[in-house]
C-alpha cells in the first residue's frame, strides 16, 4: 500500500483555484484564519467531495437556515460525530458504487471539526474512524479554545493561555495550566497512512498536505492551527502573522507523518523566542518572565524531541522552503 | 409462500434485513441485541449480503454513521438496546428531525441503575418524543414481518422517517419460534428499491443540517409532527399489502376477546401473549375481560383507541416502564390523555409491571386486573414490590 502511494505523482498546485467552495457572505469574525484554512482545504480537494462538519464556529457561521455558504455537498449532524457521519457517508458511497447505484466516481469524503469537536468531545468517534480505516480526510481546524461558545478552554488550549474557563488568577497565575493535547501524534499512532500539521499562514504547505491526504489509501488527519483574532485578543489584520510566528517559534511545528515516517515540513535555522509570539496576544498578556521562560523551555524540549523523532524515523530534512 | 422454520427471533430478524438488501449496517454490541448484528456480520462476511458492516466504537457513532449513510442514499439498519439507545439518544432525535429514513431493531431492556440486562420498556420510552415511528411486536413472526414493513414505510417518499421496531429483550429476542420466511420474490413485490429524495453527492450540491433560528424552529417542528401524523396512512396501507402477501393481519390496535368486555387490558409487546392467556382464564371464570394490543406507539393511534376503549368501564394498562415521580406511567398517561374529553370514558388504571426482567405470568395479570378493579382510585401502582 505504501509503495503504491509513493508512485503516484503529486502535481503541486501552482496557483490556487479561483473557484470558491465556501462562499463569501458567511458570518465569521473579521480576520478569521479558520475560514481561510477551510477555503484552502476545499480548493485543494476540488468539487468532488462531501463534507461532514461538526457543530462549531464553521458550522454556525455558514448555515443559518435557509441560507448556506457551501458549494460542496455538506452535512452537519451534531458536535461530536463528524468523523462518524463521514464514516457513514464513506461506507454508503463504497457500497452504492459497488452495487452500481451511483455513478462510478471518486468522491473525497472530508470530516471537519474544531479543536473541541476533535480533541475533546469528538475524540472517540475520530479514533474509531481512523482505527476502522475509513477513507476520510479528517481536518481539525484548531483555534485553541471553544470560541463559538465564548472562548472556553479545551484540551487543545496551550499552556499559559487565558480563556473564560481558564482565567489567570492568584491561585492559577498561568491561566491554562495543562499542555496542549498532541492530536497529530495521537492520530499517527493509529497507524494511518497520513497525518500532518498545517497552518494557513503557510498555505502552499497546507494545500500540498491536503492533496497528499486525498491520495492516501486510508484515513488521513490534518491538524490546522487556525488563528482566532477574537479569542486570542489580537487585531484581525495580524492573523497571518501570528500563524507564522507560531510555526517559527516552534510552538506549532509543521510536520507530516507519512506511512510512519516523520518529517518536518519547515525547519527554521533558528527558532524565534516564544516571547515574540506571545507579545501582542491578549490571551498571554498576564505571563511574566518566569512563566515565559518555563514555556520557552518546554517548547524547545518538545521541538527537539520532534526533530529527533524525524531523524530516527528517516524523515531527515525539512523540505518546504516557501513562505 | 415462504418456508416455515424454527429459528431464534434475532436471527430471523437479521435474515429479514438481509432479504431487504440493506446497504449499510452500523452497530455496537449490547446485550440482548447482539445476535441480530452478529448474524448480519456473518451474512456480510460470507457474501450473502452485499453491505458495509461498520463496527463502530459506540452507539453514538452507530447512529451517526447511520445518519451519514442515509444522507448518502444507502438503505441503513442498526440495532441496539437500553444504555446503547441512551447513548445514541442525542442523534436519535436528529435522525428523525433531519428526515433520514432507517430501521432500528431495539431489544427492549431496562435502563441502569442498577444495571439490568433484562427486559422492560424504559429504553424506548426515553425517546418517546423523538419523532420516530415506533412499533411493538408480540411474537417472532411479527418481528420478522415488521422488518419489511419498517423499511417500506420509512423509505416511502411521503414518510421519510426512521422506524424503531421494539422487541422485548430475551423474552422475544432470544426465543426460538416457528417463523414463516419470505421469498426474494415476495420482498421484490413488497419493498421497492430505496430511492432517496435528497442525497449528498457532488452532482447535485446541497446542504443538510442547517441550524434553525427562532423564526424557523417552530415551523420545522410542526412539519416533523405533521410528517409523523401523516405517516399513519402509509403505515396502514403497508400493513394491508403485507396481509395480502402473507395472510397475516396487522393493525395499529388489535383486539382480543373484547366483545362485550367491561374490562380491557391494554399492553404493548410480548406481554400481550401472557395477557391473552390471562384473558382466556378470566373469560372461563365468567369475567367480561378483553385485551387491547397497542402495536403502533408513534404515531399514537388516538382515534382507534377511543373507539375501542370507549365502550369499556375499566381499562387496566400494563405499563412496562416507570415515569419516576410522574403522574402515572408513560402508556397510561397517553391513554388517559386520549380519553379525557370522551363523553363515555372508562376508568383507566395504571399497573407498572415487569420492570427489569421481573417475570409476569398470566396469574399476575389476573391479579392485577382484580387489584385494579378493587381499588377505587390511584394514579399508578407498581405491581409485585416485595416488602
Amino acid at each position: 500500500m505504501a509503495e503504491a502511494t509513493k508512485k503516484k505523482i503529486l502535481k503541486p498546485l501552482k496557483n490556487f483555484p479561483t473557484q470558491e467552495y465556501l462562499n463569501s457572505g458567511h458570518r465569521a469574525c473579521q480576520g478569521c484564519a479558520e475560514v481561510l484554512a477551510v477555503r484552502h482545504v476545499l480548493k485543494a480537494i476540488g468539487p468532488d467531495m462531501i463534507l461532514a462538519m461538526a457543530t462549531g464556529c464553521m458550522e454556525i457561521i455558514s448555515s443559518p437556515y435557509p441560507l448556506t455558504s457551501w458549494n460542496v455537498p455538506w452535512i452537519h449532524v451534531a458536535f461530536e460525530n463528524a468523523a462518524a457521519v463521514a464514516s457513514g457517508v464513506e461506507s454508503a458511497l463504497k457500497v452504492l458504487r459497488r452495487k452500481g447505484r451511483i455513478p462510478d466516481k471518486d468522491i473525497t469524503v472530508v470530516a471537519m471539526g474544531g479543536d473541541g469537536g476533535t480533541s475533546d468531545i469528538g475524540f472517540q468517534a475520530l479514533s474509531g474512524m481512523m482505527e476502522r480505516g475509513q477513507k476520510v480526510i479528517y481536518v481539525c481546524v484548531d483555534n485553541e479554545a471553544y470560541m463559538n461558545t465564548g472562548i472556553q478552554r479545551s484540551s487543545s488550549t496551550p499552556f499559559g493561555a487565558t480563556t473564560t474557563t481558564s482565567p489567570a488568577g492568584k491561585v492559577h497565575p498561568s491561566g491554562q495550566n495543562t499542555w496542549k493535547k498532541d492530536m497529530t501524534a495521537i492520530a499517527a499512532a493509529h497507524g494511518i497512512p497520513y497525518a500532518a500539521t498545517a497552518c494557513p499562514s503557510y498555505y502552499m504547505d497546507l494545500a500540498k498536505k491536503i492533496q497528499k491526504a486525498k491520495q492516501a489509501p486510508g484515513p488521513a488527519y490534518i491538524h490546522i492551527l487556525s488563528v482566532c483574532p477574537t479569542g486570542w485578543r489580537i487585531p484581525p489584520n495580524k492573523a497571518i502573522e501570528f500563524g507564522q510566528l507560531a510555526v517559527d517559534t516552534g510552538v506549532f511545528p509543521l510536520y507530516e507523518v507519512e506511512n510512519g515516517v516523520w518529517k518536518l515540513s519547515r525547519k527554521p535555522k533558528e527558532l524565534k523566542p516564544v516571547a515574540e509570539y506571545f507579545n501582542g496576544q491578549g490571551r498571554y498578556r498576564h505571563l511574566d518572565a518566569t512563566l515565559t521562560a518555563y514555556i520557552q523551555e518546554k517548547v524547545l524540549e518538545k521541538w527537539n524531541r520532534l526533530v529527533k523523532l524525524c531523524e530516527a524515523s528517516g524523515g531527515k530534512e525539512a523540505e518546504t522552503k516557501e513562505d | 409462500m415462504g418456508q416455515r422454520v424454527g429459528i431464534e427471533v434475532s436471527i430471523a430478524a437479521a435474515e429479514a434485513v438481509g432479504l431487504c438488501d440493506a446497504d449499510v449496517i452500523a452497530a455496537y454490541p449490547i446485550t440482548p441485541q447482539t445476535h441480530v448484528v452478529e448474524h448480519l456480520a456473518e451474512l456480510v462476511a460470507d457474501g450473502h449480503l452485499d453491505a458495509e458492516f461498520v463496527p463502530v466504537e459506540s452507539e453514538h457513532s452507530a447512529m451517526s454513521v447511520c445518519c451519514g449513510s442515509v444522507a448518502a442514499g444507502a438503505r441503513t439498519f442498526t440495532a441496539t438496546a437500553s444504555q446503547g439507545l441512551a447513548l445514541m439518544a442525542e442523534i436519535v432525535y436528529i435522525a428523525s428531525s433531519m428526515r433520514l429514513p432507517m430501521v432500528m431493531f431495539l431489544s427492549n431492556r431496562a435502563l441502569s441503575a442498577p444495571l439490568s440486562i433484562w427486559n422492560d420498556h424504559s429504553d424506548t420510552m426515553m425517546v418517546r418524543d423523538s419523532g420516530w415511528i415506533q412499533v411493538f411486536c408480540e411474537n417472532g413472526q411479527e418481528v420478522y414481518d415488521a422488518i419489511f414493513h419498517a423499511f417500506r414505510v420509512s423509505e416511502d417518499p411521503r414518510v421519510l422517517l426512521p422506524v424503531m421496531i421494539n422487541v422485548d429483550g430475551f423474552t422475544l429476542t432470544h426465543v426460538i419460534e416457528p417463523i414463516e420466511f419470505w421469498t426474494k420474490d415476495m420482498v421484490g413485490k413488497y419493498l421497492p428499491p430505496f430511492k432517496p429524495v435528497y442525497t449528498l453527492h457532488p452532482d447535485k450540491v446541497l446542504s443538510m443540517g442547517a441550524f434553525g433560528m427562532p423564526e424557523i424552529y417552530t415551523e420545522s417542528k410542526y412539519a416533523h409532527d405533521q410528517a409523523v401524523l401523516n405517516s399513519r396512512a402509509v403505515i396502514d396501507r403497508a400493513w394491508n399489502e403485507l396481509a395480502e402477501l402473507t395472510g397475516r393481519n396487522y393493525s395499529a390496535v388489535q383486539e382480543y376477546k373484547t366483545e362485550g368486555a367491561d374490562t380491557l387490558i391494554l399492553a404493548m409487546g410480548s406481554i400481550c401473549e401472557t395477557a391473552s392467556l390471562a384473558v382466556d382464564q378470566m373469560r372461563e371464570d365468567g369475567k367480561k375481560v378483553g385485551l387491547v394490543r397497542l402495536r403502533l406507539w408513534r404515531p399514537f393511534p388516538s382515534d382507534n383507541l377511543r373507539r375501542v376503549l370507549g365502550a369499556a368501564k375499566d381499562v387496566v394498562v400494563l405499563d412496562r416502564s416507570i415515569s419516576t415521580g410522574g403522574a402515572s406511567a408513560p402508556v397510561t398517561s397517553e391513554i388517559r390523555a386520549a380519553m379525557y374529553h370522551e363523553p363515555n370514558r372508562p376508568k383507566i388504571h395504571c399497573m407498572v409491571a415487569g420492570l427489569g426482567g421481573r417475570d409476569v405470568t398470566p396469574e399476575d395479570v389476573c391479579k392485577m386486573v382484580d387489584m385494579a378493579l378493587a381499588e377505587k382510585t390511584f394514579d399508578y401502582h407498581i405491581y409485585g414490590v416485595r416488602g
